[in-house]
């Protein structure tokens, strides 16, 4: 293993950054690839493969024997709005493997007792996410309904391209959220990837339910999403 | 990767150790086959006196893999280990969960 390639790996995990570690069980010689970087052939596609399913693995091309070590940052759910849905997806989330974390600059609703145990910020998330920024591993979820708390948020997501940006709202509301986004000059490519009405359809009543289905899209966006070629630096 | 889990990562403690003038092997899980305690992928480091942090099983069989550690940072030359329960003489250093693991043992630099 080479030194300057151990820097560089726990570098870009540090940052959040999505690698394959690739060694050559032949000759021992090692190289990182970043998600952006394309590999040609046979190689490049079994690389592309274990971006996707996140799978570590030996893969053999050409009569070579290629060790894939798969890092991907760990996926979280930022959740903007201290609401009934988020209560219950704060703990569901949790069983499911995600960090999960709560903006909502309401204090009436940002509470700890509503949150025990949850990862829950009393602020405006323009100041949170200067200090949290979003990335392609972040699910961004807002339920407030209120455009002055969730409409900042959502254009970061889309600028920060996280895998899932989803927005609660009926059809009607979210009419409305497309009309401002457009107004402020957010594309319209980058407004068909906002995820509304939020969650999928299963017919969900209660906020547990819709939790369980806003959830089930995360899962989904997380495990069809995606590469973000040529999309990080 | 915070503070917290950067003292517990074994790569950003081979990375530590490395800046510290130890040397260093990195074993790696490769293949696992049947039921195998740690994934495809895990880490266990060692350095030159024996010291080691993360795993490659459950504990079964990181002591016949210390002790190729220091084989390997000798020569500098990688091997593949493996362990399995295959008989009665690979009992010492086998796997009592009854699966099979390839690890990659290589030193660092």
């Amino acid at each position: 293993m080479d030194p300057h390639i151990l820097r560089k790996l726990n570098a870009d995990r540090r940052a959040r950054r999505a690698v394959v570690y690739l060694t050559d069980l032949g000759d021992g010689r090692d190289r990182i690839v970043r998600e952006a970087d394309a590999v040609v052939g046979p190689l490049g596609e079994a690389i592309a493969a274990a971006f996707r399913s996140g799978k570590s693995g030996v893969v053999e091309v050409e009569g070579r024997s290629y060790f894939l070590n798969v890092h991907l940052p760990p996926p979280r759910i930022v959740v903007i709005g201290a609401v009934h849905i988020s209560q219950a997806l704060a703990a569901m989330a949790k069983v499911a493997g995600f960090d999960l974390s709560i903006v909502d600059p309401r204090t009436a609703f940002a509470t700890e007792e509503r949150f025990a145990g949850a990862d829950l910020v009393a602020d405006w998330p323009e100041d949170v996410l200067k200090q949290r920024p979003l990335d392609a591993y972040t699910a961004l979820v807002a339920v407030t309904h209120d455009p002055k708390i969730d409409d900042f948020p959502i254009r970061a997501a889309l600028e920060a391209s996280c895998f899932y940006v989803g927005a609660l709202g009926s059809r009607k509301t979210h009419a409305r959220r497309v009309e401002r986004l457009l107004a402020v000059g957010v594309d319209q490519a980058a407004i068909e990837r906002i995820r509304a009405p939020i969650g999928l359809d299963i017919g969900a009543a209660s906020p547990a339910e819709i939790a369980v289905a806003i959830l089930a899209e995360v899962i989904q966006a997380f495990r069809r999403r995606e590469l973000h070629r040529g999309a990080s630096a | 990767m915070d503070d917290a889990t950067d003292t517990l990562d074994p790569l950003a403690v081979a990375e530590r150790w490395m800046d510290d003038g130890r040397d260093v092997a990195v074993a790696t899980v490769v293949e696992t086959w049947g039921s195998a305690p740690r994934p495809v992928g895990s880490h266990l480091v060692i350095d030159a006196e024996g010291n080691f942090h993360g795993s490659v099983s459950g504990g079964c069989v990181e002591g016949a893999v210390i002790t190729e550690a220091f084989d390997v940072i000798g020569s500098g030359e990688p091997r593949m280990l493996e362990f399995g329960v295959a008989d009665e003489t690979a009992w010492r250093v086998g796997l009592s969960c009854g699966g099979r693991i390839r690890v990659y043992l290589e030193r660092l630099g």
